[in-house]
């Protein structure tokens, strides 16, 4: 049996019939062809595939796609407008904040998110707000780093 | 991995969901936050017939205060207790305990009843709405029924409810004036499992004497496991380092910790005297505050 699932990703609206067990992240990759959203351990460790609903970071490898009708979904394609990076999207450029980028875009939804939500953060609270996203490359320094200055030249902008 | 087939309802009422358990039993499962569910059935450890998704039915989330209790609905998520300001002033406790809960991003998601049906021994929240002494309301086609969570908790993700049963809410009571509580945990790092955790509640007489003293661990057993007798120890005495010393020692003795690859069994114990003289310390001091 299909459902009918109508829902906006980054501001565009799509309807699609899915069968119930596609997982939201196959979903978005598979039938929307947004492939930035990554799968890593598809058991909610990793952080790859984290994507904002509503606004809110989630993991898409936890929720089906069928339960997503009349939502509205951000995935890190959505993140930058007109070609333009977001401010975030930068500081990780500028401060070297990723290297392979598989973790990337996980982290950029989610930390999108505390940012709105703690636009001056200390440290601790950018560490704490990272522990559920994995990276194997980095070492995190400077994921830390850029987060930091996403965050200054934020609060710097009038 | 990929989840096996299912069919996926989503009802638009708690009698339709309960209808559709009733006729299905052990074949359905209820989705709540599907934080611990979708990566059981990505894994294939879990194979349900028939998914009946709760996330539609707004009127299971809901914290209120009432007398001396407070209701919670079994699908408030633990981002949402997280900023309620009747759990932070009434259930300190859990308000204490919810940092503990893995990640932002899971806890956007997960559900308070959804933790407690899953029943995880080592998950935190267990161990705090025993310590707290909860009523879980359960709901069924048929009917009724109220649980206590000493009860409730049967074994390793078991409870007591029935193959028809839904956990509809969590009645918390609230504690008087001067009682202080403390959750405390040891975790490898910030929002894993605890490797150990204790939640404490102490309420004092009008003289300072302990009164009533709550004190359960998570990963510590089958089940949240409670220290009833070194609870009782403490009644009419004064909470100092040696009290809390001599009833931290008694606690290593009632748990029933089974020792992890991160964790000896010595360790866990170790952990729980540690933790729980600094919970009891800690919490007698807010009461006294
Ligand atoms: C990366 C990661 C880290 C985590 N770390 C922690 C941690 O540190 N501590 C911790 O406690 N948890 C942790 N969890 C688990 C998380 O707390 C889950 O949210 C929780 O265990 C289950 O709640 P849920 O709402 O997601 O339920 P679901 O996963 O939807 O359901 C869990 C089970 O309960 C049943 N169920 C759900 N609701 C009801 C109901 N109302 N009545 C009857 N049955 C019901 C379901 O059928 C299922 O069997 C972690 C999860 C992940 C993915
Ligand atoms: S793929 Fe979803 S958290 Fe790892
Ligand atoms: S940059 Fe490679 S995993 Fe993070």
């Amino acid at each position: 049996m299909s459902h009918k699932v109508s829902l906006t990703v980054n501001g565009t609206a799509h309807t699609r019939e899915v069968e119930a067990r596609l997982l939201l992240s196959d979903f978005l990759r598979h039938d929307l062809g947004l492939t930035g959203t990554h799968v890593g351990c598809e058991h909610g460790v990793c952080g790859a595939c984290t994507i904002l609903l509503d606004g809110v970071p989630v993991r898409s490898c936890l929720m089906f796609a069928a339960q997503i009708n009349g939502k509205s979904i951000t995935t890190v394609e959505g993140l930058s407008a007109d070609g333009k990076l977001s401010p975030l999207q930068e500081a990780f450029r500028d401060a070297h904040g990723l290297q392979c980028g598989y973790c990337t875009p996980g982290i950029l939804t989610t930390m999108t998110a505390f940012l709105a939500e703690t636009p001056k953060p200390s440290e601790g609270d950018i560490r704490e707000a990272l522990s559920g996203n994995l990276c194997r490359c980095t070492g995190y320094q400077n994921i830390v780093d850029a987060v930091k200055l996403a965050a200054e030249r934020m609060s710097a902008k009038p | 991995m990929k989840p096996a087939p299912f069919r996926y309802a989503a009802p638009a009422s708690l009698e339709e969901a309960l209808a559709l358990k009733a006729e299905h039993g052990d074949e359905a499962k209820f989705l709540a936050g599907g934080q611990s569910l979708v990566p059981a059935m990505n894994f294939r450890l879990a194979q349900p017939a028939v998914l009946i998704d709760l996330n539609g039915l707004d009127a299971l989330a809901y914290v209120k205060a009432e007398g001396g209790t407070v209701r919670i609905g079994a699908m408030t998520r633990y981002h949402t207790l997280q900023r309620d300001k009747t759990i932070g002033s009434k259930v300190a406790l859990m308000a204490e305990a919810l940092p503990e809960v893995a990640h932002p991003a899971i806890r956007n998601r997960g559900t308070l009843g959804g933790n407690l049906s899953h029943a995880d021994p080592a998950s935190e929240l267990p161990a705090v709405v025993l310590a707290l002494g909860g009523t879980l309301h359960a709901r069924s086609k048929k009917g009724a029924r109220a649980i206590t969570a000493k009860d409730f908790f049967v074994g390793v993700l078991t409870t007591a409810l029935a193959n028809d049963e839904l956990l509809a809410e969590i009645e918390l009571p609230v504690f008087p004036p001067r009682s202080g509580t403390c959750f405390l945990e040891v975790a490898r790092r910030k929002g894993d499992y605890a490797m150990m955790g204790v939640a404490c509640a102490v309420t004092l007489d009008a003289g300072g004497a302990c009164s009533d003293v709550h004190l359960a661990y998570c990963n510590a057993g089958e089940t949240p496991v409670a220290a009833p007798k070194a609870a009782q120890a403490l009644k009419g005495q004064r909470l100092d380092d040696k009290t809390a010393r001599d009833a931290a020692e008694m606690a290593k003795g009632e748990i029933r910790p089974f020792g992890n690859v991160h964790a000896s069994v010595d360790y866990q114990r170790h952990l729980a005297g540690v933790l729980t003289r600094r919970a009891l310390i800690a919490a007698y001091g807010r009461a006294r505050a």
